[in-house]
């Protein structure tokens, strides 16, 4: 089970995404995605939901914006050019749904050096308008050595 | 536009070519614009081979298969991965799958992203919520 945020290390970020029906079908495009849910207003309806539903990776788009936030933490000061991701997990609750409003907070849990290799692992936790949760994320980032 | 060319298999298989514009394609799609992904003279010059592929995108090639194969994306609870080497577009992505076990009514699975025989996603566990 992944943390939550308010046990981590450092808080950095708060951001609010709001889902766009293009957007998802633009997301699941991208993926090559053919799930009609994701992509057919229609066929998501006929299902009991009341606009598309948002594929379970369509995570990395709406915790981007606090993703991008912890990246760019001036206390952090992550190398960006020698960082790649080393791993991640996911953990969904409630399905996003076109419309929805997604709020995500991220904060830093943990810092590792190994073979002069750096780790950062963050920690996140959205949930929709009604304070349900969606998602909960674990990032953890390798900055290479030079 | 489909992005990538594919064919069917095994349920818990997926085989998918990236084409040489999907980083593109996916860095607008997801807002990771890092040109790593993006610029192979840029990627070269931080050690490299070339432009590589984002690391949540195999990993959503990942999880497309677990989806189709369980029935829909309310199915998939949890999805855990490890990257390892670099990807890149225009060459063949295989997803392979194994049933672990099941318990208190979740599918446990195993999977893994391969790339040219190498692993790109290695022990990826997947939790199924049973239909």
């Amino acid at each position: 089970m992944p943390k939550s945020p308010d046990q981590a290390i450092r808080p950095i970020a708060v951001r609010t995404y709001a889902v766009g029906r293009e957007k998802i079908r633009e997301y699941a495009r991208a993926v090559g995605e053919t799930e009609p849910l994701y992509l057919d207003l229609d066929a998501a309806r006929a299902a009991g939901h009341p606009d598309l539903v948002a594929p379970p990776m369509f995570a990395a788009v709406y915790c981007g914006g606090a993703f991008e936030a912890a990246m760019h933490d001036p206390e952090i000061g992550l190398n960006l050019p020698m960082l790649l991701h080393s791993a991640q997990e996911f953990e969904w609750g409630e399905l996003v749904l076109a419309g929805d409003e997604i709020t995500t907070e991220i904060a830093l849990s943990d810092v590792s050096e190994r073979l002069g290799m750096h780790f950062y692992v963050f920690v996140s936790q959205s949930r929709n308008q009604r304070g349900e949760e969606v998602c909960r994320g674990t990032w953890t980032l390798v900055v290479r050595p030079r | 536009m489909s992005g990538d060319s594919e064919h069917g298999g095994d349920p818990a298989e997926l085989h998918v070519t990236p084409d040489r514009y999907l980083t593109y394609r996916y860095a607008g799609a997801s807002g990771d614009f890092n040109p790593i992904h993006l610029d192979d003279e840029f990627a070269r010059s931080v050690g490299l081979p070339s432009r590589i592929l984002h690391g949540l995108y195999t990993m959503a090639l990942l999880a497309r298969a677990q989806t189709e194969a369980a029935g829909g994306p309310d199915r998939l609870k949890r999805l855990a991965v490890q990257f390892r080497g670099a990807a890149v577009p225009e060459q063949e992505i295989v997803v392979s799958s194994k049933l672990v076990e099941v318990r208190d009514g979740r599918a446990i699975v195993s999977a893994t992203a391969t790339q040219a025989g190498k692993a790109i996603i290695r022990n990826a566990t997947v939790e199924l919520e049973q239909g």
